[in-house]
């Protein structure tokens, strides 16, 4: 059952895993927008969680201290973002991009001497009979713990912006920084924790690229996979589950042009790997064009900071 | 407990002041840094800031600062008009790499041709190049109101495909025994860009950069483009009032940055890098940004900016060879660079109050 020398179930399945590290990013970032704070520095959490998950699976041979180590690697370097712009009131879109100059700066000097290792592998997650059923079998079954986790933080964030009353608060924090201060609600703590939230969730993602995905340590190793989980964010309109779609349409598009290059396409190369940025820009004109449609659901305070004064 | 309370208007001093505390504090910070990882700071310090000015070959490093200083001001100076208004350009890479193709291209097509005319071609090639780059966002942001943000730093990473396929592809040497990269510009005279005064590492590009320094400073205080450049970052309703066309601005400052990117892209690859190749782009389109805001989006002061980040650039290379201190160490000590600057901005604009509780 092929298409051109491409199985369309091992296409699926692979478009999951390839997906996972955008989705994580992407979900972070998320909370961080719906908290009011733009995070341009996701391509820098990334590749700090990236290297800081390498590090710590090499040397504890577990992959997973290696995951958490890359959620604490991101949120790190998210907390120098929050107090740069909480507290110093610096600009955040500036302040995003010195976060990504930064962290990819700091993971090339962290990481010199970890080129050519291989980390411990993640394994599939379920017992392998499972994996032989026909189909379902690698689509459902087949994956590593990581790739489920994905699916539930993404019901989870739903489930919490959307129904508990700690959604409620991050919620209107990011539509009235100046209501919910006058409800007693502390703007900026908030923010600090959408913020540590959001660089968490970018550094479990970049992990999974240097654990899974690729697996080894190369300098610059995201490549733009920061900059894709911003776009996705604005194509799921701030809404968690459209946020899993996005990611996996981009995940399939990246899978897809690989295959097509594995495959000897006539499409030269080059134009095959530029097609998932490429499809990024179209996506993002077609979201914002219809009358700003996604632009209403943009949280109201985005991007601004708050400076009590009273 | 301290408190910040927002100042009536920006201190002067401290929009002055606060540019060489972040310096310094970077000095301090990445000085600790560079200690942890077992080098001698003042060592390191000293080669970075001091050498290439005054040490044993600064005769042939202080060219080098201007081989670097040039298009970092170049481009630098078209980011500020559009940061200053609140557009943000920073796919510069991008507007970089295809300026320095097009430019490129004109000039390999009617290899080897000798004519005065190839090397102002190039140029008008290379702007045009920088500017049709920066186009796509513009006009996306003006017609769909698309991100330029996102948009222009997707397109970095297509112009990079882009040069991969100039460099094994349509730019290729045909006389390069299969090697990938373009003919040296350097053995074809008519299109190269040479040092102008030996031993100065001035070329084309410094001076261009220097002309772009006075202009867009004239065009920032005398002219009523520059003062609607500022009012829509400063008062973006005053602007409207002001009858400021908001698409027009975004279309103007997106091709001047474009354009005077594509320009050092030009001039770097005719000149000190010589030829297309896969690499020849080392990052100035984002370090550049860093520039603009080390000189306050001020022209004179980016000036001054260009030539400190010079001066880290030509220092790393120095610490690098001569202490072992990684490259990537310079790259830290950048982006620490634009943190405290972000940071210590506070003082322009907030004073701080001691307070009594929360």
């Amino acid at each position: 059952m092929d298409f051109g020398g491409i199985n369309p179930v091992i296409l699926i399945a692979s478009l999951m895993v390839a997906s996972v590290p955008i989705l994580l990013a992407a979900l972070g970032e998320l909370v961080t927008e719906k908290a009011g704070v733009l995070n341009l520095g996701v391509e820098g959490m990334m590749i700090m969680g990236a290297i800081c998950g390498f590090i710590t699976a090499v040397h504890s041979g577990s992959p997973v201290a290696g995951f958490v180590g890359g959620a604490l690697g991101g949120a790190a370097l998210s907390l120098v973002f929050a107090f740069v712009t909480q507290v110093l009131l610096a600009n955040q879109v500036a302040t995003g991009l010195a976060l990504t100059l930064f962290g990819l700066g700091l993971s090339s000097l962290m990481g010199q001497n970890y080129n050519g290792i291989k980390p411990p592998l993640t394994g599939a997650l379920l017992p392998g009979f499972l994996r032989e059923i026909p189909v379902v079998g690698p689509i459902i079954f087949g994956h590593d713990w990581m790739v489920y986790l994905s699916i539930l933080l993404v019901a989870a964030v739903w489930w919490v912006l959307k129904a508990t009353r700690l959604g409620l608060i991050i919620r209107a924090v990011g539509e009235s920084h100046e209501a919910a201060h006058a409800l007693g609600y502390r703007v900026r703590l908030i923010r600090l924790g959408a913020i540590a939230f959001g660089g968490a969730l970018a550094g479990l993602g970049g992990a999974y690229i240097s654990l899974v995905r690729v697996p080894q340590w190369v300098d610059g190793i995201t490549a733009g996979a920061g900059w894709i989980a911003l776009a996705i964010v604005v194509f799921a309109s701030w809404k968690p589950w459209r946020a899993l779609i996005g990611a996996y349409l981009f995940g399939g598009i990246t899978v897809l042009q690989l295959n097509l290059q594995a495959a000897g396409s006539r499409i030269p190369v080059e134009y095959l790997s530029m097609s998932p940025y490429l499809v990024t820009i179209l996506v993002l004109v077609i979201m914002s064009s219809g009358r700003g449609r996604a632009a209403l659901n943009a949280p109201a305070a985005l991007g601004q900071n708050f400076h009590a004064t009273r | 407990m301290l408190r910040l309370e927002k100042r009536p208007n920006p201190s002067r001093f401290w929009l002055y002041a606060t540019p060489v505390v972040a310096v310094v504090l970077t000095m301090v910070f990445g000085g600790l840094l560079f200690a942890l990882m077992g080098t001698n700071p003042f060592a390191v310090i000293r080669t970075i800031f001091w050498d290439p000015l005054f040490g044993e070959f600064a005769f042939y490093l202080r060219g080098q600062l201007l081989v670097k200083a040039g298009p970092l001001i170049l481009i630098a100076i078209g980011l500020s008009l559009g940061f200053r208004a609140g557009i943000w350009n920073i796919g510069a890479e991008g507007q970089y790499i295809m300026g320095a193709i097009c430019g490129a291209a004109v000039g390999l097509a009617v290899y080897p041709t000798e004519n005065r005319l190839i090397f102002p071609l190039m140029i008008l090639a290379g702007a045009f190049g920088g500017w049709a780059w920066a186009m796509i966002p513009a006009i996306l942001k003006t017609r769909f109101n698309t991100n330029e943000i996102l948009v222009s730093l997707m397109l970095v990473y297509v112009a990079q495909t882009i040069l991969a396929k100039a460099s094994t592809g349509f730019l290729k040497n045909p006389e390069g025994m299969g090697f990938p990269g373009s003919r040296n510009f350097s053995g074809y005279p008519a299109a190269a860009n040479p040092e102008l005064i030996a031993g100065s590492g001035l070329h084309w590009g410094g001076v261009a950069a220097l002309i772009v320094a006075v202009a867009a400073w004239v065009l920032l205080s005398r002219h009523i483009i520059g003062f609607q450049i500022r009012l829509s970052g400063q008062a973006p309703r005053a602007a409207r009032f002001h009858g400021v066309n908001p698409s027009r601005l975004v279309v103007l400052c997106m091709g001047l940055s474009g354009a005077l990117a594509g320009l050092a892209g030009l001039f770097e690859v005719t000149g000190p890098a010589g030829q297309i190749s896969i690499d020849f782009n080392v990052g100035y389109g984002f370090t550049a940004i860093i520039v603009a805001f080390l000189g306050r989006l001020n022209p004179i002061g980016i000036v001054l900016a260009g030539v400190l980040m010079a001066l880290t650039y030509v220092g790393g290379e120095m610490a690098s060879t001569n202490l072992r201190l990684p490259a990537a160490a310079i790259q830290v000590f950048q982006g620490m660079l634009l943190f405290f600057l972000l940071g210590v901005d506070v003082l322009t604009n907030y004073r701080i109050r001691m307070a009594k509780g929360g």
